[in-house]
This record gives structure tokens, C-alpha cells and sequence, in this order.
């Protein structure tokens, strides 16, 4: 077990009588997956150290019924949805984070017309956020001088059109930005949205995440950075499909972060 | 006697004019076979989005060459279309070129008609070659074999007749101005027919007015022909990018709209006081299909997006799952949609306008669920499309319908949603342990 996290639930606030800032919202893949409670844990660190005032639902989060939707079970999606609303609005949530970018999108685009509605940042905008108030500052200089790639998750970039603040918080690391041929508005997408992520692939002559991760090595980069779970999955596994896994790390955006304070 | 020419004309006109009225008729008839769906917010958002993207081509230049050379052809296409003004006052009233009386006005538009002619045929070529001799991938899809092909040089021909016919029109003029012929008063400046007429150089007058007149009526016969021909083509996109930009999603890209039938049964199910065992209200309709498994359960919207689609592919060619080889592709999800739009259409033609069950419908006799199930809904169709076309939507749709309606999801997604159910994850772990995370 690395450094201590101070993790406080909203059921413990609410005992309290008191409130957070703000609702750090993790997300099953932040709860469960080897790979991304490692960004969930760096991402902790960051808001420790910026001593932000947050807590996490924890055993009353559920899944926010994304995937469930687009793989076409509305029923379940909005089971979930109002399921989750009930609770949210029950500790009266205003503002939450998520280094999820498909919890961001639901949360924020398909919560509202179901009863809840939000302020929702995606986890890159609010260390946009703490840097830019001289909450954090970035000191280390572990990325001075390495390539860093960053590979825009579909429901941040093209789904809500966030493409600035990943970019813009990277920059802090004093690192070499290096865009891919497709960006931004036309990023080539990881192949895990839309409930791929939980099934084989249909038929064809390649895998997506090879073919991103061959995106992402023509740039010749140290690190490729992601920001969103999924995305960090399979582009991990496409760079072993490649067979660059001891030359190129594929890092979470929050990890990069709080690595460097 | 001497009315034979206009009267013929105004026949012409009338039916060509009217075949098209009646194809619109049925066009509309068809996309009104869709679900309503409210699209009265925010006009001024709609109103700048088709003026900016359908009118300002604003997602024609992302890929510069070919919006370069559409430009020059609709640019064409719209400007040549005053001298079509022109030819049908004259054609009604037995005058000609009725606003040379415009002077310098009218020399300047002439010329101007013909440098744009002359650059319609040069990109017109340009297309051909794209299609035909470079064979650019997105052209020779699957999809594109057969009819689809075809159509699209058919329009590359016509378009270039149609010019060809506007200059060889001029140049004749202009060669009859030359001579001093009756009835050819000096009127338009000729830019490019000029380079035309020396080949007239040495015919009589009346030789030169049979080629003026004949040049000048296939040029309108051709232009209303043309007309016709959209309905049955993937060229209706001249129209129907207008009201399909118009139409277009407002949301952010990632949202998908929440179905209202399964809201209030979730509310249902979620409300503590409701009685399971009350007997239903005497209002009670049966319950709404979920999701698509035809072209009736699509939104008009999303009909008329069928429509506008003139199979560019630039959809295709960003979509992930179709660069990686799979079956899918978001334009042929369009032209289904279309096809099957114009199968019922036909059905209800042949049966006085109501649609019979004809045995078929868009899932599985169009769309299989393998095209369905390889989309990662990442939305790089809908940003590709140069008319805001949402080919995402009607793969949701259709989700839905194999999901609710027919449990046909694929088992390891089925597995993942009996996860969600029973323990709020899409993996099989106990909800209790959704914080371990922080002490690990």
C-alpha cells in the first residue's frame, strides 16, 4: 500500500451536519478495475494535497447506467439514473468531479431531464481549476523534457467539446506536447465506448485500440496520456499489441498531475 | 401558328414542374410516416446553423479539395440558375434574353455565368476522376456497388450537359450577334464561348439559329429532366440540406434523449405507494414499441435525414469499426433507411395509401444486428457529416428495439447487465466493496 488517502463519505459529512465542496463521483471503473482505482487513488492525492473539502458516496454509488444505455437497455439506464438521482439529491449534490468522461456526459447531459441537475466537471477542468486559483501548484519536474500524446476521449472531446483543459494542465509538467494526425474534433476513438468495452469485437482485420495506438506512436512519444478509464485500457493493451509496453507509458492525466507535486 | 414554340414551352414547364410537385408530395407523405418529434426550440440556433452549414458549407472545407470543388459547383449551380429565370421568361413570352436591356449589368452576369460553367466542368471532371480513376476508398465501399455508383456519375453527367449545352448556347448567340442575325441584338460578354464559337465560324444564319435553339432547349429540358431525377437519386441533398440542417441536433453530441414510455414505467416501478395489482386505468393505451425495428418507429427527423444523405462517405471513412474492417457503415445505416422509406412508400402506393404488412423491415432484411453491434457510439459519423445527418441515432434506436424488444443483445453484454442489476457495476463485485480502492 503507497501514501495514506483521506477519503471522507457523504454519508459521514451528512453526519456531520456539514457539506463538501464537492462530489468526487468515481465511477465503477474508478471503484473496481486494477488500473483505474490507480487513477482514482491519484487523483485523491491531488485533491489532498490542494486540501479540497470532497467526499464520495462509496457504497451508495451505483453504476450512473451509461453503458447500459448504449448498448439500448433504456429500462435499466434510467433505473440506475433515478436510482442515483434519489441519493444525489438527497445530500442536496450541486457540483461533482469524475474521471470518467462517460459519467460525465450522463451525469451532465442525461441526468437533468430525469431530476437531476448538476454542476459537472470532468477531473482535467477542475485541476485546470485548483491550478489556475494557486490551489495547486506544480513543482516536480519527473515529465521535463518527455513526449507526451494525448488522446482525447470521445464523450470529453467530441461529445462535449472539452479539449483545452487536459491539454492546457499537461503544459504545467513543463512537458513536449505532441498532437497525433487525428485530434480533438477528429480523434479516432479508443474502441471501447458504446458497451464495447464489455464484449469481443465484431469481425473485421484489426482491433481499434491497435490502430489508435498506432495514432498515438507515430507522434515517437514517452508517455501517451488519456483521461478517461476506458480509453487508458485499451490503449495499455495496444501498445503491448505493438509491443512498446517498456518504452511508451499510457498515463491518466491525474497521474501525470500527481506525479509532478 | 406562331405561339406553337411558347405554348410548348408552358406545357413542358407545367409538367415538369408538376412531376416534381407530386414526387415532393410523396417525399413528404413518406418522412410523415415517422414519429413527431418537437423541434420548436431555440430557432435562432437553427436558423444560424443552416445558414452557417448548409449555405456557408462550413463542413464541406474540412476536407479542402473536395470542398473547394463543391463549392465551385454549387456556387454554379445556384448563380447559372438566374439565367434559368431568363430562359423561361423568354420561353413563356417568345422573347430573347429579355434582360439585355440590364447593359453593362447584364454583361457582367453573363460572363460571369460562364467562368462558373467553365469551372463546374472543370470540377465536375475533377469528381469523375476521384471516383473512376483514383478510385478514392470511400467511393468504392461495399455499399457504393451497383445503382449507387452509377447515380452519382449519372449527376457528374448531367452536370457536364448541361454546361456543355449553356456555352454551345452562347457561343452560337454570340456568333449570330457577330453576323448582325435578326432578333440577335449585342448583348452578354462571352468569356469562354468565345473559344467555342470560331468552330461555328463560316454556318449560315439559319444553320446557327437551329443550333442556338436546340442548345437552348435541351438546356431547359435538361434542367427540368434533372429535377425529376433528384427524387430518385441521392441528389436531393440540393434541397434537403436546407430543412435537414435546419432539423439538426442541437445537443451536445453525447447526449442521447431519455425515452419517455420507460420513464414513466420506471417511475412506476420506483413509486413505494403504486399498487402492482391495480387494475389499469380505462385510458390506458397499450404500451409503445421501444426503439426501431422499422422505418415507422424512426423520428421524421431522422427519415428526413435518409433522405438528404448523398452517400459522400466522409461518415464512413471516419467511422473506427469501418477502418478496422468491420461491417459496419454509417452511410449504408442511410441509404437502408432510405430504401427501406421508399419500399413501404411503393407498398403504400400499390395499396391506396395505407401500408400493408409487407413481411419485411428494416432490421435484419436491411441492417443486420452484426453492423449494429460494432458501433462504439463515438460520434465521429455525426462530426464527418457535411449536413448534420446523425446516423448514431437510428443505430441507438435499433439497439433499443433488440434490447427491450427482443432480449438480442450479445451474451457477454447481457451478462453486463445483470451485473448492473444486481450489484451497480457492469463487473460482478459487491457493491460494499466500491470503496476498497482508497486502502489498497
Amino acid at each position: 500500500m503507497s501514501e495514506k488517502l483521506s477519503v471522507k463519505t457523504m454519508e459521514q459529512f451528512a453526519a456531520q451536519g456539514e457539506k463538501p465542496e464537492i462530489l468526487f463521483w468515481v465511477g465503477s471503473a474508478g471503484s473496481y478495475d486494477d488500473r483505474a482505482k490507480k487513477i482514482s487513488r491519484a487523483f485523491v492525492k491531488i485533491l489532498n494535497k490542494a486540501n479540497v473539502d470532497f467526499a464520495v458516496l462509496g457504497a451508495e454509488e451505483s453504476c450512473t447506467g451509461d453503458v447500459a444505455k448504449r448498448a439500448g437497455n433504456e429500462f435499466l439506464f434510467q433505473m440506475q439514473a433515478m436510482m442515483n438521482i434519489e441519493i444525489l439529491n438527497a445530500y442536496e449534490i450541486k457540483r461533482i468531479v469524475t474521471c470518467d468522461p462517460h459519467s460525465f456526459n450522463t451525469i451532465k447531459n442525461e441526468y437533468p431531464d430525469l431530476g437531476g441537475n448538476y454542476e459537472v466537471v470532468h477531473h482535467t477542468q477542475y485541476i485546470k481549476e485548483l491550478i489556475d486559483s494557486g490551489r495547486l501548484s506544480i513543482e516536480g519536474e519527473a515529465y521535463k523534457g518527455k513526449r507526451i500524446t494525448f488522446h482525447d476521449p470521445c464523450y470529453l472531446g467530441r461529445a462535449n467539446s472539452i479539449f483545452d483543459a487536459p491539454r492546457n494542465v499537461l503544459q504545467k509538467t513543463n512537458a513536449i506536447m505532441v498532437e497525433m494526425e487525428r485530434n480533438k474534433k477528429t480523434a479516432l476513438c479508443c474502441g471501447a465506448g458504446g458497451a464495447q468495452m464489455f464484449k469481443e469485437p465484431e469481425k473485421g482485420d484489426m482491433d481499434i485500440n491497435v490502430l489508435r495506438t498506432k495514432d498515438a506512436l507515430e507522434t515517437n512519444p514517452n508517455i501517451i496520456a488519456t483521461g478517461c478509464p476506458y480509453c487508458n485500457t485499451m490503449m495499455t493493451d495496444g501498445i503491448k499489441a505493438h509491443q512498446k509496453e517498456d518504452t511508451v507509458d499510457v498515463l491518466d492525466v491525474a497521474e501525470l498531475i500527481a506525479n509532478s507535486i | 401558328m406562331e405561339y406553337i414554340a411558347n405554348i410548348l414551352f408552358a406545357i413542358a414547364l407545367t409538367v415538369g414542374i408538376g412531376f416534381f410537385a407530386r414526387n415532393i408530395r410523396k417525399l413528404s407523405r413518406n418522412i410523415k410516416l415517422g414519429k413527431t418529434v418537437d423541434t420548436t426550440d431555440n430557432k435562432p440556433q437553427r436558423w444560424k446553423n443552416m445558414a452557417r452549414i448548409a449555405l456557408g458549407q462550413t463542413k464541406m472545407v474540412v476536407r479542402p479539395i473536395a470542398g473547394l470543388m463543391h463549392i465551385i459547383v454549387y456556387v454554379g449551380f445556384v448563380i447559372i440558375n438566374i439565367e434559368v429565370l431568363e430562359i423561361i421568361i423568354d420561353g413563356l413570352l417568345g422573347t430573347h434574353r429579355v434582360f439585355a436591356s440590364l447593359g453593362t449589368l447584364y454583361d457582367f452576369l453573363i460572363g460571369s455565368f460562364e467562368i462558373l460553367a467553365f469551372l463546374v466542368v472543370v470540377a465536375v471532371v475533377i469528381f469523375w476522376v476521384r471516383r473512376n480513376i483514383i478510385k478514392l476508398k470511400r467511393f468504392i465501399k461495399p455499399e457504393m456497388e451497383g445503382w449507387p455508383k452509377k447515380d452519382g456519375n449519372l449527376i457528374l453527367y448531367i452536370e457536364l450537359i448541361l454546361m456543355f449545352l449553356f456555352l454551345t448556347m452562347n457561343a452560337a448567340d454570340l456568333q449570330l450577334q457577330t453576323l448582325g442575325a435578326e432578333h440577335y441584338t449585342k448583348a452578354g460578354s462571352f468569356p469562354i464561348s468565345q473559344f467555342i464559337a470560331p468552330l461555328f465560324e463560316g454556318m449560315s444564319v439559319s444553320s446557327l439559329i437551329i443550333i442556338e435553339r436546340i442548345a437552348w432547349w435541351l438546356h431547359i429540358i435538361g434542367i427540368l429532366c434533372f429535377l425529376n431525377y433528384l427524387y430518385y437519386s441521392k441528389h436531393l441533398h440540393i434541397l434537403l440540406a436546407f430543412p435537414n440542417t435546419y432539423y439538426g441536433k442541437l445537443k451536445p453530441q453525447g447526449q442521447l434523449d431519455n425515452l419517455e414510455a420507460v420513464t414513466k414505467e420506471v417511475k412506476l416501478m420506483m413509486d413505494p405507494s403504486a399498487d402492482p395489482f391495480a387494475a389499469p386505468a380505462e385510458d390506458t393505451v397499450d404500451p409503445e414499441k421501444f426503439g426501431a425495428s422499422d422505418v415507422m418507429d424512426l423520428s421524421r427527423v431522422q427519415l428526413l435525414n435518409a433522405y438528404t444523405c448523398t452517400e459522400c462517405g466522409r461518415c464512413t471513412s471516419e467511422c473506427p469499426a469501418n477502418q478496422t474492417g468491420k461491417k459496419l457503415s454509417p452511410r449504408k445505416i442511410m441509404m437502408d433507411t432510405r430504401d427501406r422509406l421508399e419500399e413501404v412508400g411503393k407498398h403504400m402506393d400499390k395499396n391506396k395509401g395505407k401500408f400493408v404488412d409487407d413481411g419485411k423491415q428494416l432490421l435484419g432484411d436491411y441492417i443486420s444486428n452484426e453492423e449494429l453491434w460494432a458501433c462504439t457510439t463515438c460520434n465521429a459519423c455525426v462530426e464527418a457529416c457535411p449536413v448534420s445527418i446523425d446516423p448514431l441515432s437510428i443505430i441507438i434506436e435499433m439497439r433499443r428495439y433488440l434490447v427491450m424488444e427482443q432480449s438480442a443483445a450479445p451474451m457477454e453484454l447481457n451478462n453486463m447487465m445483470s451485473n448492473i442489476e444486481n450489484n451497480g457495476a457492469p463487473w460482478p463485485y459487491n457493491q460494499q466493496d466500491r470503496l476498497n480502492w482508497v486502502n489498497e
